[in-house]
């Protein structure tokens, strides 16, 4: 299934990237060489065997119900290139 | 109604009651806290820092499932939930979806008629993320303000099956839920932000709306109470209900579709890596023994063990702070009589207030107004002024009782009372003798404000007639 | 006044980076890495790497320093925390000189994708050092520290090191701390030592290896790697996994590879030829993998909390797309966009989830292997190192670059990479592979190697 200019944009909406004309088309062009080199795992037969989502089996890792320091407020809002009483500034919702 | 209606719900839980986070130790604390002052890396989503998961929180989590009669999975992983928004610090939330870590429960609640029996469909794990503050309203704020203090905090969320049929039964159900939870001492509902609630509403056959951004209990029967009456009068028009989201607005109590948020629902939910998986079915056996006596028992061991009414035993248990109360007089005092002051006069005085049991007066207080009421130092009214100005002013019982000069009169000023009564009021004694029983309430009534209310109605009743007869 | 003799060392290798044309480092933390030499000097800093100047890849956090994972969207961003291996090597007494350069978000296998300018190879300044990890692997080369940290995902410590002709470890997938590593794919990264000699690789395993209850996926492991620095590889089983050989590998490569192998054998080890057979589906499973979760873990980068923050804002949506455009290179934003798809309904079953499949039967294969050897040998990389801008225009062929790296990701196994021999005056690298946490049996195998060899040398003009 080829991908086309409108997936790339759709794509680009849900990765919240925003990408030119140029861009999409060229992108479109280097998903679909590259989707196609991965179409070689579609001649694996994988029927019955469970996925890796962890290399190590290792479970149950924890840390117990106690209360450890907090940044203070300015360390937290050190790198924010915008902030107001103490808040992070943010471009609006609508 | 009843019939055409389809509830389901999405209750959000913050497990307030544990000390941290759910993936970070930062305080759980949120009350009178600056902006950003309960950050770390974790929580803030920093570049590099990675999520813990908190013990306590599963424990709690399996304690909830087992109370809501779930089964709790053999194997359970947390995973990404990916979206963008100002309020998600990483870009996506640390959730469950499949495996969660319980699942196939059952809540029963009443209904107009019976018993509605609601399935669970699932509880499950996920974190909180920021709070976002805008400038007047979503719609016009020209800028967001965003507090991470909220973020990461440990959340439950209960998902039932479409089984609810009336806004009324979709407030039970919170009401016993969040009950259940304060019994678990899991969560302490009283505090801002700690219940949120999305609902599922359709009309049968119509499409299925959902309500976000429910957060009271009473904002679930009023939203939901909106939104249907919306549907009917679309549906009387002939227009058709799109399947959507709405925003609930509680001051404008509307609901409004939410253009802001993307609407097509692209999560990419896949396993989270950070976080390896969970095998805690194990901790079942030892977790059912913790498990406290729940309401539903709680509500029969009353009625059997203090013989109160079911009416009673219902309302007192459906908050533990107001069965704890009642266990503590209960203990002291003779229980159906503790049961009607605490169940009828304490509650009803504290709803009147909106007030929460908690900023009540101590249930030892209340055993001394009972004591003093059996010793008939007080009358039934002296003991109502007397709760009501505990509360509106604090203070003890023993003083007020004083200073407002509470104490039932004697009954010779009760005497005296009674015989100027009937000597300024010889009209009304005619009307008695000719039958009219009104006129016999009306010399009552004269009594009690010679007496400002301190004289004991039922000495004022005996006395009257008595020399009614006399005389 | 004369200067004592660590703070001295530490001037000079300032000296000789002011000097550089290698592009090596993206920050220098001259006057803290100073201020530690003279410690020790004093006697009041002491540890196992007392006095070493150590430089760390710019995807692990320094608190108080520049971390900008080789991209502009972190411009100005300074963590307030250190990642966990960075607390270890303050320690034991590094000398921390700086921040290296790399790939953009360990994005590739030249650093030719750093928004702060490729680096060189010491080797031939007209070529690449290899990726990601390219400014630690030249700056070990080109003597502008002792050691360095890297991180390895698909090769990204393993192919510098072999392009730059030093010494790098990728441990096994648990063994490092990854607190305070930024991501790109986290299933499969590992923080790893690039060092000259096997000798100061193990030292600096060593330090950063162990627990960390910080990080849920760090194994619970003990183990003195510099306790295997042994001269002796009688025998063993050496491994030649057939696949790793022929069609796509350079015949230099594959001839210093099986002279390196003789060489063991001479010294007493057996081999024999292996078989991973799933190894030709690694590399699109690792490129499906690392893509869907890189475009998870660099969702965090909007301009709201940290980094660029250019222009007017709009809507939070128009806002964060746009500051992402202008702060992603074309690389990463290819990366997160095939991972967005890939991630997305409809197509995880095909992609992501298929590719966790291919990656349990890939670990199989280095299961069985393991049960008839005690370590693989086979070429880092199937080519030395390339011309700068040699692969621009067409990313699939930068993405076979990683054929012989990416398995040993997948799998989650230990691999080293040690000097064997040259094609011309550049450097050729072997890779020996051990079992899980079986880092003892590589360094052994991989120092015993160095000891009988003579392939520890330093570019010309260095």
């Amino acid at each position: 299934m080829a991908i086309s200019v409108k997936d790339v944009q759709h794509i680009a909406s849900l990765a919240c990237v925003e990408l030119d004309q140029a861009q999409q088309e060229r992108f479109a062009q280097q998903f679909n060489s590259i989707l196609e080199y991965f179409k070689e795992l579609d001649g694996l037969n994988t029927e019955g065997v469970e996925p890796t989502y962890h290399v190590i089996g290792l479970n149950n890792v924890f840390r117990e119900d106690e209360v450890s320091e907090s940044l203070p407020q300015e360390e937290a809002l050190k790198n924010a290139p915008r902030h107001e009483k103490g808040y992070f500034k943010g471009p609006r919702i609508v | 109604m009843d019939g055409e209606v389809i509830i389901g719900l999405e209750v959000h839980c913050q497990l307030n009651k544990l000390n941290s986070k759910l993936f970070c130790g930062c305080s759980t604390r949120q009350q009178g806290l600056e902006p950003n002052t309960m950050t770390c890396p974790v929580c803030l989503g920093l570049p590099g820092a990675l999520p813990v998961i908190n013990k306590k929180a599963v424990e709690y989590s399996i304690m909830v499932g087992l109370a809501l009669n779930c089964e709790i999975a053999e194997h359970t992983q947390f995973y990404r939930k990916n979206y963008y928004y100002p309020d998600l610090p990483r870009g996506f939330q640390i959730t469950q979806y499949d495996w969660p870590i319980a699942s196939n429960g059952v809540l029963t609640v009443e209904s107009d008629g019976g018993d509605r029996v609601v399935r669970i469909r699932r509880v499950h794990m996920e974190e909180d993320p920021g709070r976002l503050v805008h400038q007047g309203s979503i719609e016009t704020s020209k800028f967001v303000l965003v507090d991470y203090n909220r973020s990461g905090m440990p959340l439950l969320e209960v998902v039932t099956e479409p089984d609810l049929r009336s806004p009324k039964e979709a407030r039970r159900f919170i009401n016993k839920l969040r009950n259940i939870l304060e019994y678990l001492d899991v969560f302490d509902g009283s505090l801002e932000g700690a219940l949120r609630v999305d609902a599922n509403v359709s009309l049968k056959g119509g499409a299925r709306v959902e309500i976000k951004n429910i957060s009271s209990y009473k904002g679930v029967e009023r939203a939901l109470l909106f939104e249907i009456s919306r549907q009917q009068n679309m549906k009387r028009r002939g227009v058709k209900v799109t399947q959507e989201t709405r925003h609930y607005d509680d001051e404008r109590n509307c609901t409004i579709t939410l253009r802001t948020k993307e609407q097509a629902e692209e999560y990419r939910y896949y396993p989270e890596p950070d976080l390896v998986p969970l095998s805690v079915k194990g901790w079942e056996p030892r977790l059912r023994e913790k498990l406290p006596e729940l309401p539903d028992a709680r509500r029969e061991r009353f009625k059997k063990e203090y013989g109160i009414s079911d009416d009673h035993a219902k309302v007192i248990t459906s908050e533990i702070r107001v069965a704890n109360y009642y266990e503590c007089v209960a203990g002291k005092c003779e229980p159906r009589l503790a049961a009607t002051w605490v169940a009828d006069y304490l509650k009803g005085e504290l709803n009147y207030r909106d007030m929460d049991i908690k900023d009540a007066f101590d249930p030892e207080m209340m055993v001394y107004i009972m004591e003093q009421l059996k010793k008939g130092v007080i009358t039934d009214k002296g003991a109502v002024e007397l709760m009501r100005a505990l509360l509106d002013e604090g203070g003890h019982p023993k003083d007020i009782i004083l200073a407002r000069n509470l104490a039932k009169v004697e009954t010779d000023v009760t005497k005296a009372a009674v015989t100027e009564v009937l000597k300024e009021n010889r009209e009304a004694i005619g009307d008695y003798r000719a039958g009219k029983a009104q006129a016999f309430n009306y010399l009552v009534g004269m009594v009690m404000k010679k007496t400002n209310g301190r004289a004991d109605p039922s000495e004022v009743n005996l006395l009257l007639r008595e020399l009614l007869e006399c005389t | 006044m004369s200067m004592a003799l660590y703070e001295e060392s530490v001037h000079k290798t300032f000296d000789r980076i002011k000097h550089s044309r290698l592009n090596a480092y993206i920050t220098l933390d001259k006057e803290n890495a100073l201020g530690t030499a003279k410690g020790v000097d004093d006697g009041k800093i002491a540890g196992r790497l007392a006095g070493m100047t150590v430089a760390v890849k710019d995807c692990i956090t320094t608190k108080g320093l520049l971390t900008t994972c080789g991209s502009k969207i972190l411009s100005g961003y300074v963590p307030p925390f250190d990642a966990e291996v960075v607390a270890r090597l303050r320690n034991e007494g590094a000398v921390i000189t700086g921040k290296t350069n790399m790939d953009e978000f360990a994005m590739g296998t030249s650093t030719e994708s750093s928004h702060y300018g490729p680096t060189k190879n010491p080797w031939d300044m007209t070529r690449v050092p290899g990726g990601s990890s390219g400014g630690s692997g030249a700056a070990v080369a080109g003597l502008e520290c002792r050691m360095a940290l890297g991180t390895d995902t698909g090769g990204s410590v393993r192919c510098p090191a072999s392009f730059c002709g030093v010494v790098g470890i990728k441990p096994t997938y648990g063994l490092v701390s990854r607190y305070g590593v930024i991501a790109y794919a986290n299933s499969l990264e590992q923080v790893g030592p690039m060092a000259r000699n096997v000798s100061d690789a193990a030292l600096l395993l060593d330090v950063i290896a162990g627990h960390d209850p910080k990080d849920s996926t760090s194994v619970p492991h003990d183990a003195r790697y510099t306790d295997h620095l042994v001269d002796d590889v009688k025998g063993l089983t050496i491994g030649v996994p057939k696949e790793y050989f022929g069609e796509g590998t350079d015949m230099k490569v594959e001839k210093a590879v099986w002279d390196a192998i003789m060489t063991l054998n001479r010294l007493g080890a057996d081999y024999k030829e292996v078989s991973l057979p799933h190894t030709k589906y690694a590399l699109s499973a690792y490129y499906i993998i690392a893509m869907c979760e890189a475009s998870s873990n660099l969702a965090r980068f909007d301009g709201l909390r940290y980094g660029l923050r250019t222009g007017k804002d709009e809507n939070w949506h128009a806002t964060f797309s746009r500051i992402r455009a202008e702060g992603f290179g074309e690389e990463v934003k290819r990366r997160i966009m095939l991972g967005t798809y890939a991630l997305s309904e409809g197509y995880y079953g095909k992609y992501y989830l298929k590719a966790l499949k291919v990656r349990t039967l890939i670990k199989k294969d280095f299961e069985k292997a393991f049960k008839g050897v005690d370590v693989l040998a086979a070429p880092t990389m199937p080519y030395p190192a390339f011309r700068i801008g040699e692969h621009q225009d067409d990313p699939l062929s930068m993405y076979m670059a990683d054929v012989d790296t990416v398995p040993v990701n997948l799998a989650g196994v230990p691999s080293i990479s040690v000097p064997c021999g040259f094609a011309g005056k550049l450097p050729i690298g072997v890779q020996f592979i051990g079992g899980f946490f079986d880092e003892p049996m590589i360094i052994r195998t991989a120092h015993t190697f160095e000891l009988n060899t003579d392939f520890q040398k330093l570019p010309e003009g260095f």
